[in-house]
């Protein structure tokens, strides 16, 4: 079996000598017998590092991955530069706790400030917080954010990734927000519907840019309505979009969140990712989570510390708003390492190539007879119907042939993706299998 | 410790100023700030927001504490100080300067004690 | 330390994308971005450079002791980082097909009945991202189950005072109204007070056993009856379960559903805040009301249980953050049953063994043999000589030593919490004694050595004051 313990049995008897004890055991007696294990726990026996190891990899060869992906709706595989792994694979990035300890931490400080700043500028908010779990619940919080003691409605675009719906909602049935669903029209926000939806206990608005299927939103138009009513906007981004679309600041959002995998995380089958969230300023005090800011040390010296953390829960409990404690560290350096290997114009490239391979997909789908549902301007994602042969069998012989096709939504549908790593080649091949199978 | 006479205290360290009219003001004692440290940000209730006597109306942080600020009386805001809100500090420098709401409307008291009586509790307390 | 947007120079980038090898597609007219975008423009050597100073300026249990009270810094194995960056789990779509899948749902069934057993639960969800979303999740459960009873007078969540400040925070979260009892002497729940707490309001208690001042609670048995009798469901805070695992398990203790951070307890590295996990643990009388989607065994296939009408919702993307379960599944099949055992026992030893050693320089808040941890207090040494548990966290700084959880639990007064946890070695140990025990002494010969500490790091002590009152949050283009 294996052993992280580094004390001998020799060590151990010296130990409990000094304490004056006969036995470990004679350490739980506070644990009373009628709750004590008296059987071994019905696990298995420890392992070697030789067979612990043969044992994952047979398990995670049990899994398929897939040379091609053209499946998005919430995880994307981008390209992870090399710099990217050999930096965060740092061990005192790995195995440090959380900066509590500012002045052994300036490491892990400084580069949450990094981190936070790159999401102000992607964003084009005033603040960013040190970041959440993930995209869903950096959207549940953003909406209890906007809680005011005479405004407790949140209006949540049906366009919205279904996971982000569903956990906004948790958390609202949790805090007692009610949540109601802004009717889909044409594949985009019913903004029509919002107008008569409309009522002076609105709290905020959620939309999507892009949205759950790929398509821009009229967010502009969207912050104008939730604002005549006095209630907040909130944006929920694709992190490799914002390089060049407008801003959600200068779309006029009050609060930007998103689900920051894209930005150099691997698919991990779902975890973990960053959730980021960024605001105005006038709603920096309700940010939840941690904060990193700038300060100078007792000798004048520049200094980072955890800071504002009176909101925390830590220190207010019961009152504070929110609960969370943790942040995705590790996963906010990755994305501060990514973004800084790319810079600006890498980004948008990354953008810009994702955008145009998948337009690419589009009309080769197109051409075969899969047809798009939604005649609007999109990104990296968009919904085509299931073509000759129907949805599920189109996918499953993309399958066969090492294709991960797009994710079958309901009624004969398919949400593709395509990012700036999958090639010409690869997609002519998808194609030419769909074509061959539809024959 | 400065506890200035023409003020009424109340055990947990808030004062009360009669401004006539039916306007008060309500701040906390210089103890009270000694107290909680330096302050970094202040709660405050709204224009129009009814407070109760004996309840938390505001709160204040310091960089390791919130504390509650109860109120001494039942009455309607009026007014709230935007300075204490963009210079907390000003609590600490001067706590019966920087007054934190000023309310009417007042229905109900809570106990409140007199600058001697403050006093006095004061040095039974210490 | 330059920032790397101070290392910025117009024009330098890396090389990291072929040329586009389709048509570029255009945004439409009025969408495209206006605004800068401000990024450094750094090159390969320039990043790496800059973050090997910043890890220079960061401190891991990999750099030295870290005996952080109720964290739970232990060492990270690295053959559980092997096995979750290997393809297989890193490279998969969360929304593949459960025919390409099998092993990654398979491995969710292992952990679920590993974990399952090792805290006498029927089931286990790892959609939980932390502790704290954990808790929050195992008081959604116990909503969800007194609200399918109809029984919507249940408001309450009894909280003692001795808890994390999470507890309370989750279950204002999930709606309810905290009621905190005060802890007996021992630190432990007052059983009176409980009593008299209790009632046809109290929806659950929410417990870490042992409790956070490093006592295990003998009464538990009789406190988890008391909230059952009422009609209450009992929560466990596994924050520090790695006292008693494979000793005794929260299910034979009367909880009903319990939260485990894999990251404290199940050796996953803290990453400098995160990503943990907070997997959630629950009897099957709540198991209904679990987040979906669930991974769960057909004979000999996985599949995903995605549809529920009992389940309260989901928390989270997806499964949670999957690689830290494969971490923490990695783990508990190298240590199997009698090494998770030992740990706990060798955890207990090196706690009680400091302890000891420090008995005689320090005042403990609670004598007697503890569990995992132990709380010092140091208001004697505050009051006749100035210096605070703050400063003699600081001045551990300067021996190579993480400072030890300062100030909590907050029923006592200058407290300071130290954790050694089982991997560190007899040697570790008695230097960290030896270190504690030389700025004892310091702080009766040269209180002002002590206060002023640390004296060897890049900063001293910041200004917090003024960051909080002049917030400073990103850098200024």
């Amino acid at each position: 079996m294996g052993s992280y313990i580094q004390s001998t049995k020799a060590q151990q008897q010296e130990m409990l000598q000094k304490i004056g004890c006969k036995s470990i055991e004679e350490l739980f007696s506070n644990v009373p017998s009628d709750v004590a294990l008296t059987r071994p726990l019905n696990i298995p026996e420890g392992m070697s590092e030789v067979e612990v190891m043969q044992y994952m990899q047979d398990m995670a060869d049990e899994n398929t991955v897939f040379k091609t992906v053209l499946r998005g709706a919430g995880a994307y595989r981008h390209y992870i530069p090399a710099i990217v792994k050999s930096v965060v694979t740092k061990e005192e990035f790995v195995t440090a706790y959380t900066p509590y300890q500012a002045e052994m931490s300036q490491g892990i400080l400084q580069s949450i400030f990094e981190y936070q700043t790159m999401i102000c500028s992607l964003t084009g908010m005033d603040v960013s917080n040190a970041s959440v779990y993930d995209g869903a619940s950096a959207a549940a919080e953003a909406v209890a954010m906007c809680r005011e003691r005479k405004r407790a409605k949140a209006f949540v675009s049906a366009c919205s990734n279904p996971d982000v719906i569903e956990t906004i909602k948790t958390y609202c049935s949790g805090n007692g927000m009610s949540v109601e669903l802004i009717p889909e029209k044409d594949g985009v926000t019913d903004l029509e519907a919002l107008k008569s939806m409309l009522c002076d206990d609105l709290a905020c608005v959620y939309i999507a840019q892009p949205n759950y299927y790929g398509i821009f939103e009229n967010l502009e138009e969207a912050s104008e309505i939730t604002h005549s009513i006095g209630a907040k906007l909130i944006a929920g981004c694709n992190p490799i979009a914002l390089s060049i679309i407008k801003t959600p600041f200068e779309a006029g959002a009050d609060i930007a969140v998103g689900e920051g995998q894209p930005l150099g995380m691997p698919l991990s089958f779902g975890g973990p990712y960053l959730g980021f969230m960024a605001a105005t300023n006038a709603m920096m005090r309700k940010l939840p989570g941690r904060i990193v800011g700038e300060t100078v040390d007792h000798d004048g010296r520049r200094a980072y510390v955890l800071t504002l953390q009176a909101r925390e829960q830590h220190i207010r409990r019961e009152k504070a708003s929110s609960n969370i404690c943790s942040n995705q560290a590790h996963c906010a350096l990755t994305a501060a390492v990514y973004m800084s290997a790319m810079g600006a114009d890498g980004m948008k490239e990354v953008a810009t190539q994702s955008m145009s391979k998948a337009h690419y997909l589009k009309s080769k789908l197109e051409s075969i007879g899969f047809e798009s549902v939604y005649d609007k301007p999109f990104f990296h994602e968009f919904v085509t119907t299931g073509g000759k042969m129907g949805a599920k069998k189109a996918l499953e012989a993309l399958e066969k042939n090492g294709i991960l096709g797009g994710l079958l939504l309901d009624d004969d549908k398919i949400l593709w993706c395509a990012t700036e790593v999958v090639t010409k080649k690869e997609i002519d091949k998808a194609v030419a299998v769909l074509e061959e199978v539809g024959k | 410790m400065n506890i200035p006479s023409e003020l009424k205290f109340t055990r947990s360290h808030e004062w009360l100023k009669d401004l006539g009219n039916g306007t008060f003001e309500i701040g906390i004692s210089d103890f009270a700030q000694h107290e909680l440290g330096d302050l970094v940000f202040v709660n405050l209730p709204q224009e129009g927001d009814a407070i109760t006597a004996d309840e938390p109306f505001a709160d204040v942080e310091s960089v390791k504490a919130v504390s509650d600020i109860y109120s001494p009386v039942s009455a309607t805001v009026t007014e709230i100080n935007e300075e204490v809100l963009d210079a907390p500090e000003s609590i600490n420098s001067n706590a019966y300067e920087a007054w934190f709401v000023r309310v009417e409307n007042v229905t109900e008291t809570a106990e409140l004690l007199s600058a001697e009586e403050y006093e006095a509790f004061l040095n039974e307390e210490a | 330390m330059k920032l790397i947007f101070e290392r910025s120079v117009e024009g330098r980038n890396l090389t990291l994308l072929p040329k586009c090898d389709v048509e570029t597609a255009a945004l439409p007219e009025g969408l495209a971005r206006t605004s800068a975008l401000n990024l450094p423009e750094v090159g390969e050597c320039d990043i790496s450079r800059h973050y090997t100073e910043l890890a220079k300026g960061a401190h891991g249990v990999n750099d030295g002791f870290y005996p952080l009270g109720s964290c739970t810094m232990k060492y990270n194995p690295k053959v559980n980082e092997q096995a979750a960056a290997l393809p297989g789990f890193a490279d998969i779509h969360p929304l593949q097909s459960v025919e390409t899948v099998q092993g990654a749902l398979k491995s969710l069934v292992l952990a679920e009945e590993l974990f399952g057993e090792i805290t006498g639960m029927d089931n286990v969800s790892f959609q939980p991202a932390a502790g704290a979303h954990g808790e929050f999740t195992g008081i959604m459960l116990i909503k969800a189950y007194h609200e399918s009873r109809g029984d919507s007078k249940r408001t309450k969540i009894i909280v003692p005072d001795s808890a994390h400040g999470t507890n309370p925070a989750s279950a204002n979260m999930a709606g309810y109204t905290i009621v905190s009892i005060p802890s007996n002497e021992e630190g432990c729940v007052d059983l009176e007070k409980l009593k008299a707490a209790v009632g046809d309001d109290t929806a659950g208690l929410m417990l870490t056993n042992p409790n956070t001042v490093g006592v295990f609670d003998k009464n538990i048995l009789e406190i988890t009856k008391i909230v059952h009798d009422a009609g209450g469901l009992n929560y466990y805070d596994g924050a520090n379960l790695n006292a008693v695992m494979g000793v005794a398990r929260p299910g034979d203790m009367g909880f009903d559903v319990v939260h485990l951070n894999l990251h404290k307890t199940f050796s996953t590295p803290h990453g400098g805040g995160g990503p943990g996990s907070g997997a959630v643990g629950c009897k099957s009388i709540l198991t209904p009301f679990l987040p979906l989607p669930r991974a769960i065994r057909n004979g000999d296939k996985y599949e995903l249980l995605t549809k529920n009408e009992t389940s309260f919702g989901r928390v989270k993307e997806f499964y949670g953050n999957y690689l830290v379960v494969i971490k923490a599944l990695t783990y508990v099949l190298t240590l199997g049953a009698e090494g998770i055992r030992e740990a706990a026992q060798i955890a207990v030893l090196n706690a009680n063994y400091m302890m000891n050693g420090l008995k005689d320089a320090y005042e403990m808040a609670y004598p007697g043999f503890c569990m995992h941890e132990f709380v010092m207090t140091l208001e004697g040494m505050k009051k006749e000589y100035g210096v605070s548990a703050m400063d003699v966290a600081k001045s551990l700084i300067d021996h190579g030593i993480h400072p030890p959880t300062m100030y909590f639990p907050l029923i006592v007064h200058e407290a300071l919490m130290i954790e050694p946890t089982e991997t560190e070695s007899k040697e570790t140990l008695d230097e960290a004694i030896e270190a504690l025990c030389a700025i004892a002494s310091e702080a009766k010969s040269n209180p002002e050595a002590v206060i002023s500490a640390p004296h060897t790091t890049p900063i001293s002590r910041p200004d917090e004051v003024g960051a909080a009152r002049n917030p400073k949050l990103r850098y200024e283009f």
